[in-house]
């Protein structure tokens, strides 16, 4: 069996002493930095990403997958005790997860977030061994006319997942492939929208604008309204263990939503979000008691916490097969991967196996350590959110700070942050998402020069995206999924989904 | 009362990407546009520039067809006063005043964005964060920082 003979390989890796430290420290790290109210896996991952960069590629990545995971349970911790969702995904475990909470039941709910998610995660990781391969081997067919169109599909289906209006999420992401085309010109060297300023030739830089639009702007809007006092559901974090009815009443919700979250996960920008609110939906639907929905339903936890969980570890797939970032935290794992020097793609896998099979293994380690650490953990968790606001921002806004700086040692980025901090928190005022901005940013470069390279290939002719089988399904796929968002019936019940999660 | 059904939110978003685009298109304008076998720098932007500007529009003619949305609601003026300055800051004095003053005032300036910090609460918190900062980063993970710069005294 070679899927044995690889998974030996990655755990071989992903248990040496060091590497199984620094799990250890990122899943720590990401829970510490993800419980604080407000903050979610992104922002969480642009600001601990500089202190991955000294160690190796193998150790780093592991780091930053530790990272991943921590910060996405920490969101749905706060989700559940403070009904304040860091992260979209996590806003639907708030719906029941919270009301859990208010009824005394804030352990359990804790708890089978938890369990949830390692289930959904060790499900998935043994999905991205088994199906990595076989799609690298397609990847490897890929031309620039497929690519191109592949990424076309990505973004198409960003602005899709996207909250609020459409043309909106459109214009965040063809903004993002502009603030993409700052630097110099890869063919010809003419420097672009540098406004004269050289140490902006190489681009901007994709961490200072992550932490711009996502720390920076959410700081900002923390402090918008100082005076309301939050209720901490922590008096009764006690009792974690659930009942044995309790058990019984998340198996089905569990089981759907890993299968749910693993196939909305595989899909390029951002299925992992969708899969929360899938889980969600189709549990309410299938349900006996509908009505409890809202009101602390167990499933209402179980379904969505695991959908997410395993779609975050299937979103790996896009990545490591084709270099293709998923969702903003994966565009943040490729500029990861491209300052440690690799460059992600089909090639991961035959030219740096141990590093490739390492990652893997090390997401199902990343996701026991969680729940073998985390549930003692969670008194210590629960006093960190009594921690007021006020005591830190200061700390954040000091970490960006170094974080920023220590990417490039260029002074330049630290403006780029300030900039981003505040054209992230006017978007935000004006309803726009940032996370389609980041998705087009980071494949802006990769699609101009796709697109640039084919069209050279085939000679000026642009029927090349249609004439070659591959790119003309995937074009297909991205227009039928534009007219289907654009028709009324689904409009409607697309934003009845969203209305929900925000209720 | 024709303004009534105006989103005034849309207007304002509808008018930034129209600045936006412009501002985009103008520094296009200086760039060689090539043809479709042999794009020049400008070409993918332009056509980036016009999407932009056409959704711009769009958004701006949305603002006239729908009732009023949400009010924008209270803004952070304090916070972006004391937030987003504090980070240039540390760009401008971390390599003159080095690594350790640099993040202490960067942590003070920041700490002052809150209505709810005392001083002396900010002046702890600030020397605590450098402190550790300093420890982790410098000391611990050896990033390259020059502690205290050139602009100081040097013993």
């Amino acid at each position: 069996m070679e899927l044995l003979s690889n998974l030996a390989l990655g755990f071989s890796v992903a248990t040496s002493l060091e590497n199984l430290m620094f799990c250890l420290i990122g899943a720590l790290l990401g829970t510490l930095i993800g419980v604080l109210p407000g903050i979610g896996a992104t922002a969480t991952i642009a600001m601990l990403l500089p202190i991955t960069f000294q160690l190796e590629p193998v150790s780093s990545l592991i780091m930053l997958a530790g990272i991943y995971y921590g910060a996405q349970y920490g969101g749905s911790t706060t989700a559940i005790l403070l009904n304040l969702p860091g992260e979209s995904s996590s806003a639907v475990t708030a719906l029941d997860g919270y009301q859990m909470a208010r009824k005394g039941r804030a352990g359990v709910a804790l708890a089978v977030a938890a369990l949830g998610s390692f289930f959904a995660g060790s499900v998935s990781t043994l999905l991205v061994a088994i199906f990595a391969p076989p799609l690298t081997a397609i990847a490897l067919k890929f031309g620039s006319a497929e690519y191109f169109s592949l990424m076309v599909l990505g973004l198409v289906m960003s602005i899709v997942l996207a909250h609020g209006s459409i043309v909106k999420a459109m214009a965040m992401v063809v903004l993002g492939l502009l603030l993409g085309c700052v630097g110099t010109d890869i063919y010809t060297g003419a420097p672009r929208f540098t406004m004269g300023i050289t140490n902006y030739a190489d681009g901007l830089n994709f961490v200072a604008l992550a932490v711009g639009v996502f720390g920076i702007a959410e700081i900002l809007r923390n402090l918008e309204d100082e005076g309301g006092e939050r209720e901490v559901m922590t008096k009764n974090v006690t009792n974690l263990m659930p009942t044995r009815k309790d058990f019984r009443d998340m198996v089905g919700p569990v089981l759907r939503g890993t299968g749910l979250g693993s196939l909305l996960g595989i899909l390029p920008g951002g299925g992992a979000i969708l899969a929360s609110f899938a889980s969600y939906t189709v549990e309410k639907k299938l349900s006996k008691h509908p009505e409890e929905f809202g009101k602390g339903a167990i499933a209402g936890v179980a379904g969505p916490e695991s959908a997410n969980n395993a779609g975050a570890q299937t979103s790996f797939i896009p990545l490591l097969t084709l270099g293709i970032p998923a969702n903003p935290v994966m565009a943040l794992m490729i500029g990861a991967m491209i300052i440690q020097g690799i460059v992600p793609g089909p090639n991961v896998v035959s030219e740096q196996p141990d590093l490739f099979w390492g990652i893997i293994a090390s997401m199902w380690i990343g996701n026991l350590m969680l729940v073998v650490l985390n549930l003692p953990l969670i008194g210590l968790w629960v006093r960190l959110l009594t921690v007021p606001y006020y005591i830190l921002f200061p700390i954040i806004m000091a970490m960006c700070s170094i974080g920023v700086y220590s990417v490039n040692s260029n002074v330049y980025d630290l403006y780029a942050v300030a900039f981003f901090g505040f054209l992230g928190y006017v978007m935000y005022k004006l309803r726009f998402e940032p996370a389609p901005l980041l998705l087009g940013f980071v494949l802006g470069p990769l699609l101009e020069e796709n697109l640039r390279r084919a069209m050279i290939l085939s000679r000026g002719d642009p029927t090349t995206f249609v004439t070659r089988p591959i790119s003309l399904t995937l074009l297909l796929m991205s227009l039928a999924v534009l007219i289907v968002v654009f028709l009324p019936a689904i409009r409607k019940s697309r934003d009845e989904v969203f209305v929900e999660s925000e209720g | 009362m024709a303004t009534r059904n105006i989103d005034t939110t849309n207007v304002v978003a509808g008018v930034l990407l129209l600045a936006i685009g412009a501002f985009f298109g103008l520094q296009t304008m200086g760039l060689e546009i090539g043809t479709s076998l042999r794009m020049g720098p400008g070409y993918f932007p332009m056509m980036l520039t016009i999407l932009l500007l056409i959704l711009g529009v769009a958004v701006l003619i949305s603002a006239f067809k729908t009732k009023a949305g949400e009010p924008i609601g209270p803004i952070a003026w304090r916070g972006m006063l004391l937030i987003l300055p504090a980070p240039v800051f540390f760009g401008l004095t971390v390599k003159g005043l080095g690594f350790v003053p640099a993040l202490f005032f960067t942590a003070l300036i920041a700490a002052g964005a809150s209505i709810k910090m005392k001083p002396l609460t900010a002046l702890i918190l600030a020397v605590i964060v450098t402190i550790a900062s300093t420890l982790i980063f410098s000391y611990g993970l050896g990033l390259p920082f020059r502690r205290f710069g050139p602009w100081l005294p040097q013993f």
